[in-house]
């Protein structure tokens, strides 16, 4: 048995089998082969493996997803069979009397080059493609079955940490937990274990090595344990805390239908965060009163070009329908920094959290923003919908939201498309310097919404995505609740409501202290929504 | 030999998937289908060649079509281009 340690991010035990997942980076070595033929024979029963791959990936994303997203299955099934590239691969074989795997390779670059070297955008971004469909054949080469989007049985996944791009592929029905080389209490793995409910262990180093990939794991969110290979001591004393857990969350469970209200009277609302509309089902089955925060931007991470007004539109509708009059705010897209979308070709910047993103975006590529806002009004007919604008830092870049909404509205009306005259906006106050002139801000919108996540790392001017910083990132810092303070007194001031989205939201420990400060509303993931109506229901604030 | 005319008038061009499903269109015939934009001449029934093209919104095509079936696939051809690009 081997025990390794790291921060955990959910309470919960699981069990199961690892799956390591290592970033493809293949390297290709050119070499002489004689066996010509051979060679053709190897490429053909790869391609055929890489078809079947395909084809089971474009019916599974057909069922989960629909159509229109998974095309992009079917035309790289296309791409393999496209008589350029199978017979580009099958000159370099017999021409130069090289291997298999360095004619993939040149191809593979060839092409993509040819993509790239073209003057329209959407056509660059198709040299990815290419790259796609060549790396999956090396995959087949080199005997790499696994993959995320192809787990077949719940499993433990390991890595050095996800990246945006990668957890988005997961199919969440498949993972049990997550443990981390890397990775810090708030980096995307944690926030996405947190809002899935189920155990993640970060910043477990290197010890935590490919070679245990395959092998029986428990993960112990309580203590921040793995246990690779248990004895069955352990495994023994793993099930009881299991049952343990099990119980605690049978217990939550008949909270369902309660008030949250403190002994003394005071309510509160608590709503729930979600990242796309599957999430849905859990706002519900664990009886938020509302979302809190609709993070749109995975609307243009799971896709490969801008989503249409009409994409948009059917995901907003069906959560604002789902919600039935409760209400659903929705955030603007909040692309940039850690998330990136390739289709927006953004530079590579020396410091992106302090860069062109969220807000920044919107206001100077104005289609983009536009198509939202016209999906977002259109959806408002179908339920309680408000639109919130992440990384607001000053009144001005306020008013020019409200110039840009003005001319969707009055756009929307010339073609006759109905809407709500009266959908609440709101920011999110998450720099300090929002949160230093909310007294002017609270003028101008409906509503505010702390983001603790990034209010903390710009206030402390910490990175929260390296864990190195870990010793000094302190999310309870009194400057932090100050500037939370002074947004909430500046808010009631103008008889607006106040809420909490981000992680800290969620953290019992504070659930006091929002309360006496004023917060109106708390938004936490999904899984949190009954912990912290526990938490409110224990309370006296008299 | 038949030919045709026909301006693309799909928002993103021949991007990926009107490309795919114009070249799973005359992958089916059994007469060689070529299509030129821009005095740039491909293939039609290869994929990476037609989306090499870079057709964009606007841009005339002109589909030729040689072989056997040459007529009912000129005909389809021009009807699916109507329907789909």
């Amino acid at each position: 048995m081997v025990v390794l340690k790291g921060k955990s991010v959910f309470h919960d035990v699981c069990m199961g089998k690892i799956v390591f997942y290592k970033r493809k980076e293949h390297t290709i070595k050119r070499y002489k082969v004689e066996d010509t033929e051979g060679e053709l024979k190897r490429f053909r029963e790869a391609k055929e493996t890489a078809l079947a791959q395909l084809k089971e990936l474009y019916n599974r994303t057909v069922a989960d997803v629909g159509e229109a997203n998974a095309a992009i299955f079917e035309i790289h099934q296309m791409m393999l069979e496209d008589l350029d590239y199978v017979e580009s691969i099958e000159n370099i074989i017999t021409s130069q009397q090289v291997n298999l795997e360095y004619a993939i390779g040149a191809t593979s670059d060839n092409f993509s080059a040819m993509f790239s070297a073209m003057d329209d955008a959407y056509m660059q971004g198709r040299a990815a493609d290419v790259k796609d469909v060549s790396e999956r054949l090396l995959a087949v080469l080199l005997g790499e079955e696994e993959s995320l989007n192809q787990l077949t049985e719940p499993v433990v996944i390991a890595a050095d940490d996800l990246v945006p791009s990668e957890t988005v592929q997961l199919d969440k029905s498949k993972v049990l937990g997550f443990i981390m080389q890397n990775g810090s209490t708030n980096s995307h793995t944690a926030i996405l274990a947190r809002s899935m409910g189920i155990p993640a262990i970060v910043g477990l180093g290197e010890k935590l090595c490919e070679d245990y990939n395959g092998k029986k794991v428990v993960v112990d969110g309580f203590d921040g344990a793995v246990y690779i290979d248990p004895d069955s001591e352990t495994e023994a004393r793993m099930q009881e805390k299991m049952q343990q857990a099990k119980a605690h969350k049978e217990m939550l469970q008949e909270l369902k239908g309660k008030e949250n209200v403190t002994r003394d009277g005071r309510k509160v609302k608590i709503f729930a965060n979600i990242g796309k509309t599957a999430d849905l089902a859990n706002v519900l089955a664990n009886d938020a009163g509302g979302i809190g925060l609709f993070r749109s931007e995975f609307l243009y991470l799971e896709n490969d070009d801008y989503p249409t007004e009409e994409q948009q539109f059917a995901a907003y509708k069906q959560a604002a329908e789902t919600m039935a009059g409760k209400t659903v705010v929705i955030r603007t897209l909040d692309i940039g920094a850690d998330k990136q979308a390739d289709y927006f070709k953004l530079d590579k910047e020396e410091n992106p959290a302090l860069g062109y993103r969220a807000i920044r975006i919107c206001l100077t590529r104005t289609e983009i923003f536009k198509t939202q806002l016209r999906a977002l009004y259109r959806a408002s007919m179908f339920g309680n919908i408000a639109i919130m604008y992440p990384m607001i830092t000053s009144v001005e870049e306020v008013r020019q939201i409200k110039e840009i909404e003005k001319e969707v509205r009055e756009e929307l009306k010339k073609e006759g498309i109905p809407f709500k005259e009266d959908v609440e906006t709101g920011i999110m106050i998450e720099t300090p310097a929002a949160a230093l002139v909310s007294d002017e801000l609270a003028k101008e919108v409906d509503f505010f919404s702390v983001g603790t996540n990034d209010l903390t790392q710009y206030t402390l001017a910490i990175d929260r995505q390296n864990q190195n910083l870990e010793p000094f990132y302190n999310p309870h810092h009194k400057a932090i609740l100050r500037l939370i303070q002074m947004a909430a007194d500046n808010a009631h001031a103008e008889g607006k409501w106040i809420g909490i989205c981000g992680e800290l939201g969620a953290d019992t420990a504070l659930t006091e202290e929002f309360l006496r400060m004023g917060i109106d509303e708390l938004s936490v993931s999904p899984s949190m929504v009954l912990e912290v109506r526990k938490k409110v229901r224990e309370l006296d604030l008299s | 030999m038949k030919n045709f005319k026909y301006v693309v008038q799909d928002e993103v061009g021949l991007h990926a998937r009107p490309a795919g499903l114009l070249v799973k269109e005359a992958g089916k015939a059994a007469s060689a289908v070529t299509i030129e934009c821009k005095g740039k001449t491909a293939d039609a029934k290869r994929l990476l060649a037609v989306m090499g093209l870079g057709v964009k919104k606007g841009d005339e095509i002109t589909i030729t079509v040689d072989g056997a079936d040459e007529a009912a696939v000129a005909a389809s051809l021009e009807e699916f281009c109507k329907n789909n690009l």
